[in-house]
């Protein structure tokens, strides 16, 4: 593979504190950058509005699925004690609904946990190992007390000298390229 | 940008905890801290080799372990008949060390689902070390029912799996919802501890030295990056999961409780016990976060991260629910009276005077009297104090839940049927086997993987507010 071979994957530039990222963010989406990401080491309030992204939607999967497992653990019980094996525990009638609440209660809990846990990684487009933004050696420090703004190479208003140029014209430290093979 | 660029009060300011503060707003985290000087301290200890106790600690733990497997072995081999159970004490320490674990389990969740929904800010410094005590908590519990059926190889009739006996498992009985319950809460819990894991995982990754770890917590974090995308979604996941949490905490135990509670020995067949066994559970499980916060602060110098303030929080915690465990204690006596059950009445009595009135009054000792230290500050702001009641409630819930168990058992209706259980060594060394494995557990955790969330805890510096915009003046990132 020879050098020109790189790709450019996008820009990024570190920011001082959450505050100034934060205000960067407002910036970045007033310019009209769209595939633009905020990276902090803890949430920050407000970086949605700023960015301008919705509300998750993860509310809603959760509901679904604690509904599924709630009704699908109901229907097994029903199914079990009905149908399956009608034995008379106790004098209990074979359909005691009462009794089933416990473990229908139970495998609601279990389905959302799961399904939020899913969620949460599966609209983060994680798992994944690897990814482009690692090119960049100074972006390890997101993770200790770095904040930082990257801007992916196919945002429709990406071009390398602009957008460079920008994310230092709105206090960005360390700009960078990123590129790799 | 603040016109009058008013310092903020910094930490160092207030760092001492000062008596009768009460209006005053004591920092959660002291010694002056930054970003970076928190991801410092907590990764410092699982890069760097462990201090000498903890070869010590673990060799003891391993130990017990060990004995743990050769009890179990053994228990298999030749069946439940090696306990000391006898007829009518047919759930002998098994079953009273399994309420005990799962007790214990339920403060980490308490402590991540319930404070994190009433905005308890200062359990952020607590809260990864408590989710894993739960974890091994619960291991710990599940290992006791699993080990009492006796024939393990048939352990699979718990779960609606198809058979070929085409049989199903009975959903009408508690027994079975407590498989339910406590196995679904063990699930669950470990969820919940996993999401708060990852970006501190992330952490390790982007710090790590060698090549496996760097593989090794690249794995684990998955890929984490971040980014204001991940976390739009990871908040909004974790406080769903507090939510689902929560009603969980306080379920598994009620269902616990019903399975004495819908029997009919005199003593176990009470409505007071679902409510009196969460907060019993709380009571022990605070205790030991109590225990192992103060061995884990002082052997790793944690002590601007678990400030006094935090065990002052937590010795309060437990004096509420010691409170409520010692009204449920005299309720039980005042409804026995109240019944005109004669069984009802003879059963009280006799716990508190009878055959195992030595283990009532420890129980009564410890859970109610000794906690009434804490009304004083003093005593809540005094670590020693602490560590010494706090092992206290823990033996104090131990001698409850055999209490409840074993005097019930041993004194039913008939007196032709009545006889006096006494554990056997192997009921001893599976007791002690089981520290054995929670402690080896916990030792593991501490000295790999973050005991304190770096995330969450530089989420509450002062600095981490966007509106904290002063903050940059002073120089400090």
């Amino acid at each position: 593979m020879n050098t020109s071979d790189v790709k450019i994957y996008g820009a990024i530039a570190e920011f001082e504190n959450p505050s100034e990222l934060l205000h960067s963010a407002e910036k970045m989406r007033d310019a009209g950058f769209k595939k633009f990401e905020c990276h902090s080491p803890f949430p920050i309030h407000g970086m949605d509005d700023a960015m301008g992204l919705k509300r998750s939607v993860l509310g809603y999967i959760v509901f679904v699925f604690g509904l599924l497992g709630a009704a699908g653990g109901f229907a097994l019980q029903t199914w079990v004690h009905s149908v399956a094996y009608p034995l008379t525990y106790a004098g209990k009638p074979l359909f005691s609904w009462q009794a089933f609440i416990i473990v229908t209660f139970g495998l609601m809990v279990l389905a959302g946990a799961i399904s939020a846990v899913m969620g949460i990684f599966h609209l983060s487009k994680l798992p994944r190992y690897w990814d482009a933004i690692f090119y960049s050696d100074r972006f390890k420090k997101f993770s200790d007390d770095g904040f930082f703004i990257s801007v992916e190479s196919d945002d429709p208003k990406f071009n390398e000298k602009g957008t460079m140029d920008f994310l230092e014209s709105i206090g960005g430290k360390f700009v960078e390229v990123i590129k790799g093979a | 940008m603040n016109i009058l660029n008013k310092k903020p009060i910094r930490s160092s300011d207030t760092a001492s905890v000062s008596p009768g503060s009460m209006y005053e707003e004591v920092p959660l985290i002291t010694g002056n801290q930054t970003f970076s000087s928190v991801t410092e301290k907590i990764c410092s200890i699982v890069e760097n080799d462990p201090p000498k106790m903890w070869y010590v600690l673990f060799g003891i733990s391993l130990s017990l372990l060990l004995m743990l497997v050769g009890s179990v072995g053994y228990l298999i081999w030749e069946g439940t008949g090696i306990w000391g159970l006898n007829n009518p004490v047919g759930w002998g320490w098994a079953i009273v060390n399994f309420v005990f674990w799962v007790g214990i389990g339920h403060a980490g969740t308490l402590i991540s689902a319930v404070l994190y929904l009433f905005r308890q800010k200062w359990r952020t410094s607590i809260n990864r070390f408590a989710e894993a005590m739960t974890i091994f908590a619960v291991i710990c519990a599940l290992l006791f029912p699993t080990i009492h059926v006796g024939r393990i190889w048939v352990l699979y009739w718990f779960f609606p799996i198809p058979n070929q006996m085409e049989m199903w498992p009975n959903f009408r009985s508690p027994l079975l919802w407590d498989v339910f319950a406590v196995s679904i809460y063990f699930t669950v819990s470990l969820l919940f501890w996993y999401v708060g894991l990852v970006p501190d995982l992330a952490t390790l990754r982007d710090r790590a030295k060698t090549k496996a770890r760097r593989v090794l917590f690249g794995i684990l974090s998955l890929g984490w990056r971040g980014g204001n995308r991940h976390w739009r979604h990871y908040e909004l996941g974790y406080l769903i999961l507090a939510g689902l949490s929560t009603p969980l905490v306080l379920s598994v135990h009620s269902v616990v409780s019903t399975d004495f509670a819908t029997s009919i020995i005199p003593g176990w067949h009470t409505t007071i016990f679902p409510p009196y066994f969460v907060a019993g559970a709380i009571f022990s499980g605070f205790a030991m976060v109590m225990t192992l916060a103060i061995i884990a602060r002082k052997a790793f110098g944690m002590e601007d991260f678990i400030t006094i303030g935090h065990l002052e929080k937590m010795a309060k915690i437990i004096m509420v629910t010691g409170l409520m465990v010692g009204y449920a204690y005299s309720m039980e006596f005042f409804i026995a009276w109240y019944s005109g059950n004669e069984y009802e009445k003879f059963t009280f009595i006799n716990r508190a005077f009878g055959n195992y009135a030595w283990g009532y009054w420890i129980m009564v000792s410890c859970n109610v009297l000794i906690p009434q230290f804490f009304w004083s500050r003093k005593m809540r702001t005094n670590v020693t104090v602490l560590f010494i009641l706090s092992i206290f409630v823990n033996i104090g819930m131990w001698f409850e839940r055999f209490v409840i168990i074993v005097s019930s058992l041993s004194r039913d209706y008939i007196p032709s049927s009545w006889d006096y259980y006494s554990p056997t060594i192997w009921d001893i060394s599976v007791f002690l086997g089981s520290f054995g494995l929670f402690f080896t557990l916990f030792l593991l955790f501490i000295r790999f993987l973050p005991m304190i969330s770096m995330t969450e805890v530089k989420g509450v510096l002062p600095q981490a507010d966007p509106h904290h915009d002063m903050y940059h003046n002073s120089g400090d990132k």
